[in-house]
């Protein structure tokens, strides 16, 4: 079957449960995910979805695999947009290795479709957001520090 | 760790490399094989492109049973954006804004 995916990768200087804590905190998520955030209790199984800063759901699915501070998988399907909801389910996981003092942060996103709009959707935004979280864990601010609400707006 | 911007600079100093990462852009997960085709240069001279590539982590590679496969990673360029020009996004930012507060003022007199 063809497949769409990217693998995206950041070094932190932090350490794997300082940066466990970033990716599955509200407070945290809030500060470099442009206003968003997570909500799950992050164990197999446990329902999971992402929201704009209005409250609006933008994805959601569930847990697959967590294993504390190593590895996280979630089974992401969008929601805000017909098109894009119609793919289905996506699987997005995260890995983190130490790697010489810093963390090894690796994102990789797939669906089993190609071409496919939630994986164009999806890699647009994790750039930014990996610098924005590099930058909060070593400087302790994000680069840029700005809400996004459900329709695009910026504030 | 400081070196990092170092590599990617570098990496990304070099035609041949560029457009291995143009063609990464175009479809992420290609083998070095399906790298080669099409470029006029050696298997040999690819692999080493790849390797400072990969240094510099805008390439990573992910392995699926014998096969390496190659994607673009645009976080390090994205980290140089941010540090030389998001910074300075809010000012143009404001300063559009500004700019069209004051031309609808001008036509609303």
């Amino acid at each position: 079957m063809s497949k769409s995916e990217f693998v995206y990768t950041t070094y932190i200087r932090t350490t794997p449960e300082k940066l466990w804590h970033a990716l599955t905190n509200i407070e945290f998520m809030k500060q470099y995910w442009f206003g968003m955030h997570c909500v799950s209790e992050w164990k197999p199984g446990s329902p999971w979805h992402m929201q704009f800063s209005d409250g609006r759901i933008c994805d959601a699915g569930e847990i697959v695999e967590s294993d504390p501070p190593k590895r996280l998988a979630i089974k992401w399907r969008n929601e805000s947009k017909p098109e894009l909801k119609a793919e289905g389910y996506s699987l997005c996981v995260l890995e983190l290795e130490p790697h010489d003092g810093a963390v090894k942060l690796t994102v990789t996103h797939s669906v089993d479709q190609s071409p496919s709009k939630l994986i164009v959707a999806v890699s647009g935004g994790w750039p930014r957001i990996l610098s924005n979280l590099k930058s909060l864990l070593e400087t302790g601010s994000p680069a840029i520090a700005r809400t996004i609400d459900s329709r695009g707006k910026t504030a | 760790m400081v070196a990092d911007e170092d590599r990617v600079f570098k990496a990304l100093a070099d035609s041949s490399r560029r457009r291995l990462l143009d063609r990464l852009r175009e479809r992420g997960g290609l083998t070095l094989g399906e790298l080669c085709e099409g470029h006029d240069i050696s298997r040999q001279a690819v692999t080493k492109h790849l390797v400072l590539l990969e240094e510099a982590n805008v390439v990573v590679t992910k392995k699926r049973g014998r096969e390496k496969l190659h994607f673009l990673n645009p976080v390090p360029i994205h980290d140089i954006y941010m540090r030389w020009i998001g910074a300075f996004e809010r000012d143009r930012l404001q300063a559009l804004h500004n700019l069209k507060q004051a031309l609808e003022e001008d036509q609303d007199e």
